[in-house]
């Protein structure tokens, strides 16, 4: 119908008398009475919840007293008392832990795009037993977070735990390892037990992707003989780097918000603190809900910052058509 | 009373125009089919009447009254999806009784109008069934069972038949045409099947690219198309086409040049027709005929014979071909030359804008008969 | 060089799957081990020793916990559903204005860190008196599953044919009616997968449920077993832990092994659209 597009010639096109028959208008009157109630229960639990975060983050509320308190402007982000910097951006435990939370993501999503892919591309041959490992997979993602933390935090013990245990009857080590109370060791651990819990998520989406092409290009390649792994990198990887870019951004946007498995693997420390854990210590442990939610709100603008990011990057779309 | 009348509707989704103006007046009681190729707005055109789509500008009554803005339950009407629609989840009494009951009909009143149509279309056993329990042919049944419990003043069919197997299309075709007679309701049939669309209707509309290119009696349509489009659009197989000049324009018609140079006259209307100008020959492959005296000469590439007749495609020089019909077993073979005569009482010809030149006495060709919708029965 | 590769690809096999189930299996045999026993490593069962089960129960409410998050998790998922059904059907089936931007924030709201609502949430809480109580968890869960509940069930609601909805309106049937009658019948199989998803979530939500708690009677089960302490501060009642452990997280891998196909399905419907 190509055709009936006007040309740019001519000036109006066919008047739309805004013609819209009852069925329309009874269906988008229908449409926001039924999108009202849960617009209405977000606002309340989400919009509203973070207004308030933003609102204490210029006061300097306690948690011992929510109802009376000061605006003190920017103090909790930055301040000067005689000439000595105070708040939260000269504090050095949150750099710290910005900088655990981004250490934390880029290894951990890496690691896990890749073996996610092996995972994925071992799940799409086809062997007997594949759909009880694709359950088996699954495993590690269902099992609560803070249960996982639990079982490695057993494994890990440093006088009882088997992955000394293992290591030291195979002789790769020569004494036990403190893993999660080690500066040097304790982040590698979230990292592992990240790895251990979320690649199965990453193996799926990829997995989903995988089988979404059109098997015919691998015939193809096998009948002109090709490399498998030159097939992988020529052919495979190209069209699955949009659903494998969704899926790194997914994972990189959940890691970056991490507080259970870092909270219950290494507590409190502040070797491993994520900026989470950091802004759940100020507000609660500490009752510092002004500095807390100052850290709460730049954890959002971060995260905020980068989804919007992503959605103009057009890589997630968003609306496909209401057929 | 339930005539409906169309005044320049149009449709566009956002910057594409679907539906570019049309004017139709449709009588109660009477069955229309739209043809056309698929893409035309054949879907569209009938889904605007439906309610289903809103009508971009111009109007449409049903009845008497603007419906434009009523919604489909309010306008007596009752569709047949190409694809069933069968509510999946319910048992076939279900789907038929759906819309009764949300008319707030009364029990009994929709027990009597189910069983009424199922035994109708025999498929009183089928009742308690889910629709996935059903074959093809039982699905669309109950579809048009869901459509006649409605008791509406307007039928529309969107491609009903096509997902069905032929020996069932014809059968499922001819009890349309039997509901037709006995309900006595308007209906608007959309196909791009022309012999489902020339046995149904009493009166045809051909669409193309969201235009209405001719209305009229299948054999009007058949025997008198307005234009090139029709002429090629109805008939299989298709209407020969031949490129001519116009040498001599008279009262007994044009005078055309074929490209072996012989002539031939049509008796049609010269009116503004000059001598000289391109004109398109059309004659259908039954007024072709193998004769020794014929003025066209060419050679045979194909033979198909169908047991009632045969069709010979015949090269006539510079890739242009005729297609032959003849009854009975063919006498030619492949590679044969033979000459071949036109009928010229049978010869259209169309303008270079397409538009067909009208015959000038009806009593040459055979004259299709007046749209007297009470003598087809079906 | 045929037989390497095969026998490279099945210990590759071998390898993911004893690295998926090791730790939950190594779990299941520290439950069973008690006293001394539990601080000797052994790879093998020995024997059945249920004194863990036993004290997971007695030392513990955490038959009350388990029975909080239950009661947590599902009615979270019935809200979720309840609210994402309808809403569903209207972001996937109807034009309206202002609906991929309304969408795109729903979906925004799927990707807030927790914590950037912690202080809120926690006055919010506080303020409708629901601290400490169960009702105040499941409006805190919410947020984390009602946003994709509509986001995926608008995906699954989008593939749903159109000529039934229409074949509806024909039959007189209005926009909740389509939805109650005809859509919703249709939605199970979507509903089931997300209300897994959903349950799934809210089953393992700990950082609300930590800080809008305050007593162990209140407490959903991440929390009590995250908060689990033996009879001396310094060592931790591993073996019971265990046993909690296992007792958690068998439903949940019942729920994958049964479901695997829809949840597979309902988590990439949200994710690889794109
Ligand atoms: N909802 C729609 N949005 C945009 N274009 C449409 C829509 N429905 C139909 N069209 C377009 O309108 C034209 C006519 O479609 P349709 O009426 O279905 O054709 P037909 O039924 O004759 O095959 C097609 O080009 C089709 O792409
Ligand atoms: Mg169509």
């Amino acid at each position: 119908m190509s055709s009936a597009v006007a040309p740019a010639t001519v000036p109006a096109q066919v008047p739309v008398q805004g013609g819209r028959s009852s069925l329309t208008r009874s269906r988008i009157r229908a449409a926001w009475v039924f999108i009202a109630p849960t617009l209405i229960v977000l606002a309340l639990i989400a919009g509203w919840p973070l207004a308030r975060t933003i609102w204490f983050s210029f006061t300097d509320a306690n948690l011992n007293n929510l109802t009376d308190y000061e605006f003190i402007g920017f103090e909790n982000y930055i301040a000067n008392y005689d000439g000595e910097w105070l708040g939260l951006l000269t504090d050095p435990d949150w750099w710290r832990s910005v900088w655990n939370t981004v250490w934390f993501t880029t290894i951990s999503v890496s690691i896990e795009t890749v073996l996610g892919t092996i995972v994925a591309l071992i799940l799409n041959a086809s062997f007997p037993g594949r759909g009880l490992m694709r359950a088996v997979i699954l495993i590690p993602w269902a099992i609560p977070t803070v249960v996982s933390a639990k079982m490695w935090n057993w494994m890990l013990h440093d006088q009882f735990g088997v992955i000394n245990d293992m290591l030291l009857r195979l002789g790769l080590i020569a004494a036990p390892i403190t893993w999660t109370a080690n500066p040097d060791t304790a982040l590698w651990t979230v990292i592992m037990v990240d790895v251990w819990k979320t690649t199965p998520f990453m193996a799926l989406l990829i997995l989903a992707a995988l089988q979404m092409l059109p098997g015919d290009i691998y015939e193809a390649a096998k009948v002109d003989g090709v490399h498998p792994v030159k097939v992988f990198f020529r052919v495979t990887l190209p069209l699955i780097k949009p659903a494998l870019i969704v899926a790194v951004i997914f994972r990189g946007l959940d890691a970056l918000r991490v507080f259970d498995l870092i909270y219950v693997l290494t507590a409190n420390s502040r070797d491993t603190a994520s900026m989470s854990v950091y802004a759940r210590q100020q507000l609660v442990d500490f009752q510092e809900v002004g500095l807390g939610s100052a850290a709460s709100t730049l954890i959002f603008l971060i995260i905020a910052l980068l989804i919007v990011i992503t959605m103009a990057a057009g890589r997630v779309r968003l609306s496909g058509d209401p057929r | 009373m339930a005539d409906l009348v169309l005044k320049n509707v149009r449709k566009s989704f956002g910057r594409a125009h679907v539906i570019h103006g049309v004017d139709l007046d449709i009588k109660d009681g009477e069955f229309i089919v739209f043809v056309g190729p698929s893409g035309c707005g054949k879907s569209t055109l009938l889904r605007l009447i439906a309610g289903l789509e809103d009508i971009s500008s111009g109007d449409l009554f049903i009845g008497g009254e603007r419906v434009n803005d009523l919604a489909p339950a309010k306008r007596g009407i009752a569709m047949v999806f190409q694809s069933y629609a069968l509510y999946p989840h319910m048992s076939v009494y279900a789907n038929m009784a759906f819309g009764l009951e949300l008319a707030k009909s009364s029990k009994a009143d929709i027990d009597s109008k189910v069983r009424e149509a199922a035994r109708m279309l025999q498929i009183e056993n089928l009742l308690d069934r889910k629709p996935r329990q059903l074959s093809g042919g039982q699905r669309q049944r109950v579809a048009i069972g869901r459509a006649i419990v409605r008791d509406p003043k307007v039928f529309l069919f969107d491609e009903p038949l096509s997902n069905l197997d032929a020996a069932l299309r014809v059968q499922t075709r001819i009890e349309i045409a039997k509901l037709h007679n006995d309900t006595g309701a308007t209906m608007i049939y959309v196909t791009h099947d022309q012999v489902e669309a020339m046995t149904l209707a009493d009166r045809i509309v051909v669409l193309n690219a969201g235009r209405i290119e001719q209305v009229g009696t299948p054999l009007e349509l058949y025997h008198r198309p307005a234009n090139l489009f029709v002429a090629g659009f109805l008939g299989s197989p298709q209407m020969n086409f031949i490129e001519c000049v116009v040498s001599h324009v008279g009262a007994e018609g044009v005078q055309v040049q074929l490209p072996n140079a012989s002539m031939l006259t049509a008796p049609v209307s010269s009116q503004g027709v000059r001598v000289g100008e391109t004109v398109t020959l059309g004659i259908r492959p039954d007024h072709v005929k193998v004769s020794p005296q014929g003025s066209l000469t060419g050679r045979i590439e194909l033979v198909e014979e169908l047991g009632e007749n045969h069709l010979l495609y015949v090269d006539f020089g510079k890739g242009r071909h005729l297609t032959v019909r003849e009854p009975g077993d063919a006498h030619h073979q492949a590679g044969q030359e033979v000459a071949l005569s036109l009928a010229p009482e049978f010869c259209h010809l169309f303008r270079e804008t397409g538009e067909a030149l009208p015959f000038l006495s009806e009593s040459k060709a055979p004259a299709p008969s007046s749209p007297d919708m009470s003598s087809r029965a079906a | 060089m045929k037989i390497l590769t095969r026998i490279g690809f099945w210990l590759l096999v071998a390898a993911i799957g004893l690295f998926s189930i090791f730790p939950f299996y190594y779990a299941v045999m520290s439950s069973f081990r008690s006293g001394a026993d539990l601080f000797k490593v052994a790879y093998w069962p020995e024997r059945l020793d249920f004194s863990n089960y036993v004290a997971v129960f007695e030392r513990q409410p955490f038959g009350t916990n388990i029975f909080n998050s239950v009661v947590v998790a599902g009615s979270v998922v019935a809200l979720s559903l309840a609210l994402g059904i309808t809403a569903a059907y209207a972001f996937g089936r109807i034009r309206f204005k202002g609906r991929s931007l309304l969408l795109m924030t729903i979906l925004a709201v799927s990707m807030f860190p927790q914590v950037a609502v912690l202080s809120g949430m926690f006055e919010l809480i506080r303020s409708f008196g629901l601290y400490n109580t169960l009702p105040g968890l499941i409006l805190a869960n919410l947020m984390l599953t009602l946003p994709f509940t509509v986001w995926v069930l608008t995906t699954f609601m989008r593939e749903l044919p159109k000529e039934i909805e229409e074949a509806a309106f024909v039959d007189g049937a209005t926009p909740w009616i389509v939805v109650r009658r005809v859509f919703l019948p249709l939605m199970m199989p979507a509903a089931v997968t997300t209300g897994l998803l959903a349950f799934i979530v809210s089953w393992n939500e700990f950082l609300f449920a930590l800080t809008f708690t305050l007593t162990n009677e209140q407490r959903t089960v991440p929390p009590a077993i995250a908060l689990m302490s033996g009879s001396t501060a310094y060592e931790l009642p591993w073996g019971t832990i265990m046993a909690a452990s296992v007792i958690v997280t068998l439903p949940i891998i019942a729920l994958v092994l049964i479901f695997q196909r829809k949840i597979v399905a309902g988590l990439t419907a949200g994710a690889v659209k794109g």
